[in-house]
C-alpha cells in the first residue's frame, strides 16, 4: 500500500476523500486510477489530456518528482501538491 | 413577491446577491465554487438551476453546479475535453448558456459542448470545425494559452436549435441547426488590422439579442447593430466617447434601447477620465446619452468585462455591472440612477440576473 498525500484544495471536492489515504497500486496512474474508481471524476482534477499530470499538479514519489509512469514501492509515500503560487 | 437574484462570477468563486421586486436593498452571500476562478455563472430559469464556469489553475475547468440557489454545489467535467491524441487542450471553460434542460458550454480551445442531464455529464457539440480561420484556433502553436475561444454564447429567443457563438478574435457565427453546420456573420463589421479571410477576422467582444431579427454588438473597434440577425451589421459608433468596450445590454421590452460600457480601447481598458459611465441609446444608435447619477465621477478608474453586465426582465427594467475591481453598481430604473451594492468583491467577470418567482 502507497501512503498517499493530496492537496487540500481537493477535499471538500469530493464526499469522503481525506488528505491521506493507503492506496494499493504500482504506478502513479494507477494510484489516481484508484481514487478515480473511489471518487469519480477525480482523475480529471489531477491529470489532462496527453494523458499527463497538469501543470501546476506535482507529484512526488519517496521525495522524488514524479510523472504517471514512476513505480511505487509497496511502502512508497506518494504527495501529491497543487504547486503554484500568488494572490 | 418575485425574488431579484445577481449572479456574480469573480475569480476568487460565485457570489450571489439577492433583493424583492423593488431592487433597492440587497443581501449577499458567497463565496461559492470553494474560490475557483468563476468566469460565467447563469441561471437557467427553466429547471432553477445555476451553472458556473470554472477554471482551477490546480484542477482544471468544471461547470458547478447548484439545484438549490446555492445553497449546496457540486462540480463536472465528465465530458468536457478534447481526445488525448489530439493537440487540443481545454484550457478554460469560459461561457455558458441554458434554456429547457440544456447546458451550452464555450471553451478554449474553441468548441461548444453541452449536457441534457442538468450538468452530470457533457459531450462535444461542436468545434465549428472547417470554418474559415479554423486553421488558426487549430494550430497548436495557439494552444493553450492562445485565448482563441468561445468567448460567448448568445440564444436566440425562440428556437432552440440556432445561436449565435464568438470566436475570440475569429469573429461571430451563427447556426441554425443546433451546432450542425455555422455560417460566419460578419458583414459590414469594421477590421483595423489585415484579414486572411473575407468573411473571418474580426474581433467581436460581445453579441445580445434585441427583439425581432435584431442584435447589437460591442467589437473591439466600434458598436454594431444588425437588423437582420446578423446578417449585415452598421456601425452606431458616433455619439459614444470610445469605439472600445466589452460589455452590453438590451432593454426586454424595446428593441431600440441598448446599453453599453465604454472603455479606453488602450493597456488601462478603463472608463474613459475616471468618470463611471453608463451609456444609454433609445434609438437604436441613433444617438448616445450618458447615464452618470449615482456611479463615481472622480478618479473611478473601472473595467467591465463582456460579461459583467445585465438587465433584468421587470416593467422598468434594473441594470446592473460589476469592475475588474470588485464593484457591483445597480438601478432599479432603467439606469436613470445608480447605487454601489457591493464594494469589496473579488476581480467580477461577470454579472447575471434571473427574477425567481
Amino acid at each position: 500500500m502507497a501512503d498517499v498525500h493530496l492537496p487540500g484544495t481537493l477535499i471538500p471536492l469530493f464526499a469522503g476523500l481525506t488528505r491521506r489515504l493507503d492506496v494499493d497500486a504500482d504506478t502513479v496512474d494507477g494510484a489516481i486510477a484508484e481514487l478515480e474508481r473511489q471518487w469519480p471524476g477525480l482523475r480529471d482534477r489531477l491529470c489532462e489530456a496527453g494523458p499527463s499530470l497538469r501543470t501546476h499538479i506535482h507529484v512526488y514519489v519517496d521525495r522524488e518528482r514524479a510523472t504517471l509512469d514512476t513505480q511505487l514501492e509497496p511502502r512508497s509515500r506518494v504527495d501529491v501538491i497543487a504547486a503554484i503560487s500568488g494572490g | 413577491m418575485p425574488k431579484t437574484l445577481l449572479l456574480v462570477g469573480t475569480r476568487k468563486g460565485a457570489f450571489l446577491l439577492e433583493s424583492d421586486a423593488g431592487r433597492r436593498d440587497w443581501s449577499m452571500r458567497g463565496p461559492f465554487c470553494e474560490g475557483w476562478p468563476v468566469y460565467h455563472a447563469i441561471h437557467d430559469g427553466s429547471t432553477g438551476t445555476i451553472y458556473a464556469a470554472a477554471a482551477s489553475e490546480w484542477h482544471g475547468s468544471a461547470v458547478w453546479r447548484s439545484k438549490d440557489l446555492g445553497e449546496t454545489w457540486t462540480l463536472s467535467s465528465e465530458g468536457i475535453g478534447y481526445p488525448d491524441d489530439g493537440a487540443r487542450k481545454v484550457s478554460k471553460v469560459s461561457t455558458l448558456a441554458a434554456r429547457n434542460g440544456r447546458v451550452l458550454v464555450g471553451v478554449e480551445a474553441p468548441g461548444i459542448f453541452e449536457s441534457k442531464d442538468g450538468g452530470d455529464t457533457f459531450s462535444l457539440l461542436t468545434t465549428l470545425a472547417g470554418q474559415p480561420g479554423s486553421e488558426m484556433w487549430d494550430d497548436p502553436k495557439n494552444q493553450p494559452p492562445g485565448h482563441l475561444g468561445i468567448s460567448a454564447i448568445a440564444l436566440d429567443k425562440e428556437d432552440d436549435s440556432r445561436f449565435w457563438a464568438i470566436v475570440q478574435g475569429i469573429g461571430l457565427f451563427e447556426t441554425t441547426d443546433d451546432g450542425s453546420s455555422w455560417t460566419p456573420r460578419n458583414r459590414g463589421l469594421r477590421a483595423d488590422w489585415p484579414r486572411p479571410h473575407e468573411e473571418v477576422g474580426f474581433c467581436v467582444h460581445k453579441v445580445v439579442r434585441a427583439d425581432g431579427a435584431r442584435l447589437y454588438q460591442q467589437n473591439h473597434v466600434g458598436m454594431h447593430r444588425s437588423d437582420d440577425d446578423g446578417h449585415t451589421w452598421t456601425e452606431i459608433t458616433e455619439g459614444l466617447p470610445t469605439e472600445f468596450g466589452f460589455a452590453a445590454a438590451a432593454h426586454p421590452h424595446d428593441r431600440d434601447t441598448f446599453y453599453v460600457v465604454p472603455l479606453d480601447p488602450g493597456h488601462g481598458r478603463t472608463m474613459p477620465d475616471g468618470h463611471a459611465t453608463v451609456w444609454q441609446t433609445k434609438d437604436g444608435g441613433s444617438s448616445w446619452k450618458p447615464l452618470r447619477n449615482g456611479l463615481p465621477q472622480e478618479d473611478a478608474w473601472l473595467g467591465v468585462l463582456r460579461e459583467a453586465m445585465a438587465i433584468d426582465t421587470y416593467d422598468t427594467p434594473g441594470l446592473y455591472f460589476g469592475t475588474s475591481t470588485g464593484q457591483v453598481f445597480a438601478s432599479a430604473d432603467e439606469g436613470d440612477s445608480w447605487s454601489e451594492i457591493a464594494s469589496y468583491l473579488p476581480p467580477i467577470s461577470s454579472v447575471e440576473v434571473a427574477v425567481i418567482d
